[in-house]
C-alpha cells in the first residue's frame, strides 16, 4: 500500500470519512422520504444560527471535549476505554457529593473542589478495569462495558434510596446550593453582550429593575476549562516523559518493556487520567447545567467521546474541532426533532456512521487515496 | 420460594435466556473464528425491528423471521467487510454498528408506522404461537418433574426450542466437523490455516454470517415471541449480556447454555424482588440484581473462577505473508 503524505493522512482521510458518513446519512434520509437539504438547513439554523444556538452547541461540545480527551489518552496507551459513560456518571456523583456537602461561599472554591471530586470518582471507576487489565489480563473493552452497566445500576440505587430528598418523586439528588452555581455565558461580563435580548422594536429588553435581559444558555465557564484540558493533555502526551512512555507503550508493548517502562504503571496511569477526564465532564453537565444529579446524567456523551477521538485523530486540536462538530450535530439533531418529522435519533445514526468510517473503515479510505496518490506518482 | 413460584420464575427465565443464548452462540461462532463481535446488540436490534415491521405489514411471522435474518445479515456483512476485508478495528466496527442500529431502527419504524418509533402491536399469525409439547397434560401428574415439564419446558414458541437445539448442533459443528476444526484454528492461528491452503477470509466470513443469522433469530424472538412488536432500544443491553455470558462460558457451547440460563434466571428474579427478599431475609435492591450478570462477568474475567482465555488470534486482522 502506498504511504500517504502527512497532510493527506491528517487532513484528507478524516474529511473523506466524514463526507462518506454524511452521504450515507443523506441516503438514509432520502430512503425514509425526507429531504437532506431541509434537514441540513434546520440543523445549521438550530445549532449555529444564533448566539442562543451557539450557547447549546458549545455546551455539548464542552462535554465531548472531556470524553474525547479521555478516550484519546487511553488510546495512546493502546487501550480502548469504552467506559467513559460510566466514568462520567460516577464523576457526576463526585460533583454532587462535593456540591451538596457545604454551603459553598463562592463558585470558584466550589469549582475547584467539585473538579477534584469529579476527577477522583471518574478515575476510581476506571481504576478497577485498569488494574484487572494490567494484573489479570482481563480485556479492558469488556470490563469497561460491564462497568458502564454497573455504574448505571449503582446510580439508580443511590439516587432512589440515598440521595433523593424526602418527599421528592423523581430519582434525583437535591438541588445544589446557590454558591455552587457556575457562571453561564450570559453571566460572564465580556460575553454577555452576545446574549442580550431585544424586543420587536429592536430595543434591548429590560427587566423590572431596568437592567438588560439576557438569553439563558447552558454553556458555562467549564468550556474554558475544557480548552485548558486540551492544552494540558497535549503538553502531557508530547512534552513530558510520562507522555512519551504512554505513547511508546501504546505503539509497542514489547519495545516499551525493553526500554524499562513498566506496563502496570503505564496502564494504571493512562486509565486514571482517562477516567479523571471523563469524570470531569460532570462539571459541565451536572454542576454547570442541571445543578443536581439526575439519572443517566451523562446521556451518551461518554460514547460520543469515542467518535470525537477517532474523528479528531487522537490529537487535542482535532478533538476540539471534532467536539464542536458533534456539538453541532447534537444541538442540530435536537432542532430536527423539534421542527421536522425527522426523529432525533438521526444523530445516533450519524454518530455511528462517523465512528464506522473514521474508526473501522479508515483503511478503505487510505487504500482508495493510496491508489490515487500512486497513480499521480507514476506519471 | 415455594415450588409454584419456582416454576413460574423458571418459565420466565427460559424465555429471557433464549435471546441471550442465540446471541451468545452467535458471538461464539464469530469469536472462535477470531472476530470479536461487540455488535451483537446492534444486530439483534436491527433484526427485532425488521421482524416487527414485516410481521406487522404482512401479518406473517415467518416473513418477519426472514426479514430479521436479512436485517441482521446486512449489519454482519458491514462488520465483515470492515474487519476482514479492510482489516479495520473489529471492536470499533462493532461499537459503530450498535449506534447505527440504535438510531436507524427508530428512524425506519417511525417513517413506516409513525407511532413514536414502535411497530404496531402484533397478534395472531404475526406472532410465534406457544407450542404445547406432547404429553404435557398427562405427565403433569408426575411429581416434581411432571409440573416442571408441563410448566417450564412446554408451552414456549418454536424459537425457544430452536435455540436449545442449537446448543448440541453448535457443539457438533465446532468439535466434530472439518469446518468446525478449521473455524477454531482460524481463531487461534490463522497463519497455520492459511499454510494448509484454506482461505482465512472465507472461513471468517462464514463465521460472521452464521453470527448474523443467529442474531437474526435472537432479534426476531425479541419482537415476535417475547414481546408483541418492536419498541425503541428493546434489546436493552442483551447483546452485551450475551457477550458477558460468552466469557462466562469461556467460549464453549454447553457452558453458554448454562451461563445464559443463569443470566436469564437473574433477569427473571429482578422482576420479582418480593421473592428475593423472602429468600434472603434482607432487602436486596433491584438495581443490584440487574447489575449481577455484569458483576459476575467481571469476576470471571478477573480470573477468580478459573481463567477465561479468549481465542488467541481474536481481534487481530489477518495479513497474509508475502
Amino acid at each position: 500500500m502506498t504511504k500517504l503524505p502527512t497532510w493527506a493522512d491528517v487532513g484528507l482521510v478524516p474529511l473523506i470519512s466524514l463526507t462518506l458518513a454524511a452521504l450515507v446519512s443523506a441516503g438514509v434520509l432520502l430512503a425514509i422520504g425526507q429531504s437532506p437539504m431541509q434537514a441540513l438547513t434546520v440543523m445549521v439554523n438550530g445549532a449555529l444560527g444564533s448566539s442562543y444556538a451557539w450557547g447549546y452547541t458549545l455546551y455539548y461540545a464542552t462535554s465531548f471535549i472531556f470524553t474525547g480527551l479521555a478516550v484519546t489518552v487511553a488510546f495512546h496507551a493502546g487501550l480502548f476505554n469504552i467506559g467513559g459513560e460510566g466514568q462520567a456518571q460516577l464523576g457526576g456523583l463526585g460533583v454532587a457529593l462535593v456540591c451538596l456537602a457545604l454551603p459553598w461561599p463562592h463558585w470558584t472554591i466550589a469549582l475547584v473542589a467539585a473538579m477534584f471530586g469529579a476527577a477522583l470518582f471518574g478515575a476510581a471507576w476506571a481504576a478497577i478495569p485498569a488494574y484487572l487489565q494490567a494484573k489479570r489480563g482481563s480485556h479492558i473493552v469488556i470490563t469497561t462495558i460491564m462497568f458502564n452497566y454497573i455504574a448505571a445500576a449503582l446510580l439508580i440505587y443511590l439516587l432512589v434510596n440515598v440521595l433523593r430528598p424526602d418527599g421528592q418523586m423523581d430519582p434525583a439528588s437535591a438541588n445544589f446550593p446557590s454558591g455552587a452555581h457556575l457562571p453561564q455565558f450570559q453571566e460572564i461580563p465580556i460575553l454577555q453582550g452576545l446574549f442580550q435580548r431585544f424586543g420587536a422594536d429592536g430595543l434591548p429588553r429590560l427587566n423590572a429593575e431596568g437592567l438588560p435581559m439576557y438569553q439563558q444558555v447552558p454553556a458555562n465557564v467549564t468550556f474554558f476549562i475544557a480548552i485548558l484540558a486540551c492544552v494540558l493533555v497535549w503538553v502531557m502526551l508530547w512534552h513530558t516523559r510520562l507522555g512519551y512512555a504512554i505513547r511508546a507503550f501504546g505503539k509497542s508493548e514489547k519495545a516499551a518493556v525493553y526500554a524499562g517502562i513498566s506496563p502496570l504503571r503505564i496502564i494504571m496511569i493512562a486509565m486514571l487520567i482517562s477516567g479523571a477526564l471523563a469524570g470531569l465532564m460532570a462539571i459541565n453537565n451536572v454542576m454547570g447545567q442541571a445543578e443536581r444529579l439526575v439519572q443517566n446524567s451523562a446521556s451518551g456523551a461518554g460514547f460520543i467521546g469515542i467518535a470525537v477521538a477517532l474523528m479528531g485523530r487522537n490529537h487535542p486540536l482535532g478533538i476540539f474541532l471534532a467536539a464542536v462538530l458533534f456539538g453541532f450535530l447534537f444541538q442540530g439533531g435536537a432542532a430536527l426533532g423539534l421542527e421536522t418529522d425527522i426523529p432525533i435519533e438521526l444523530r445516533t445514526v450519524v454518530q455511528g456512521l462517523v465512528i464506522l468510517f473514521t474508526g473501522a473503515l479508515d483503511q478503505m479510505v487510505r487504500m482508495l487515496l493510496g491508489m490515487f496518490f500512486a497513480k499521480k506518482g507514476a506519471t | 420460594m415455594d415450588f409454584a413460584t419456582f416454576l413460574q420464575i423458571s418459565d420466565t427465565a427460559l424465555r429471557f435466556a433464549t435471546p441471550l443464548l442465540l446471541a451468545c452462540l452467535a458471538g461464539l461462532f464469530s469469536e472462535r473464528a477470531g472476530i470479536f463481535d461487540i455488535g451483537l446488540e446492534g444486530k439483534m436490534l436491527m433484526a427485532a425491528m425488521s421482524a416487527g415491521a414485516v410481521a406487522a405489514v404482512t401479518g406473517s411471522v415467518w416473513l418477519g423471521l426472514i426479514a430479521a435474518i436479512f436485517g441482521s445479515l446486512l449489519f454482519a456483512a458491514v462488520h465483515g467487510i470492515a474487519s476482514i476485508t479492510f482489516r479495520g478495528n473489529q471492536l470499533i466496527a462493532g461499537v459503530a454498528l450498535n449506534f447505527v442500529a440504535s438510531g436507524i431502527t427508530v428512524l425506519i419504524a417511525e417513517s413506516m408506522f409513525g407511532q413514536g418509533g414502535r411497530t404496531p402491536p402484533l397478534e395472531g399469525a404475526a406472532r410465534f404461537a406457544n407450542i404445547d409439547l406432547p404429553f404435557a397434560e398427562t405427565l403433569g401428574a408426575v411429581p416434581i418433574l411432571g409440573p416442571f415439564y408441563a410448566e417450564v419446558i412446554s408451552g414456549h414458541t418454536i424459537l425457544v426450542y430452536v435455540a436449545l437445539a442449537l446448543v448440541p448442533i453448535s457443539w457438533w459443528v465446532l468439535y466434530r466437523t472439518r469446518f468446525g476444526l478449521r473455524l477454531r484454528a482460524v481463531g487461534e492461528n490463522p497463519a497455520s490455516v492459511d499454510t494448509a491452503g484454506v482461505s482465512v477470509v472465507r472461513l471468517r466470513f462464514s463465521a460472521v454470517i452464521i453470527a448474523g443469522v443467529l442474531c437474526g433469530l435472537a432479534g426476531a424472538y425479541m419482537s415476535t415471541g417475547l414481546q408483541a412488536g418492536f419498541g425503541r432500544e428493546m434489546t436493552a443491553g442483551r447483546g452485551y449480556i450475551a457477550l458477558a455470558a460468552l466469557i462466562f462460558a469461556k467460549w464453549r457451547p454447553w457452558q453458554a447454555l448454562w451461563a445464559t440460563l443463569l443470566f436469564g434466571f437473574l433477569q427473571a428474579l429482578a422482576l420479582r424482588p418480593d421473592v428475593v427478599e423472602s429468600m434472603t431475609r434482607v432487602a436486596i435492591p433491584v438495581p443490584f440484581l440487574d447489575a449481577l450478570p455484569y458483576i459476575l462477568t467481571v469476576i470471571v474475567l478477573a480470573g477468580f473462577v478459573g481463567k477465561a482465555i479468549p481465542p488467541r488470534a481474536g481481534g487481530e486482522p489477518y495479513v497474509k505473508e508475502r
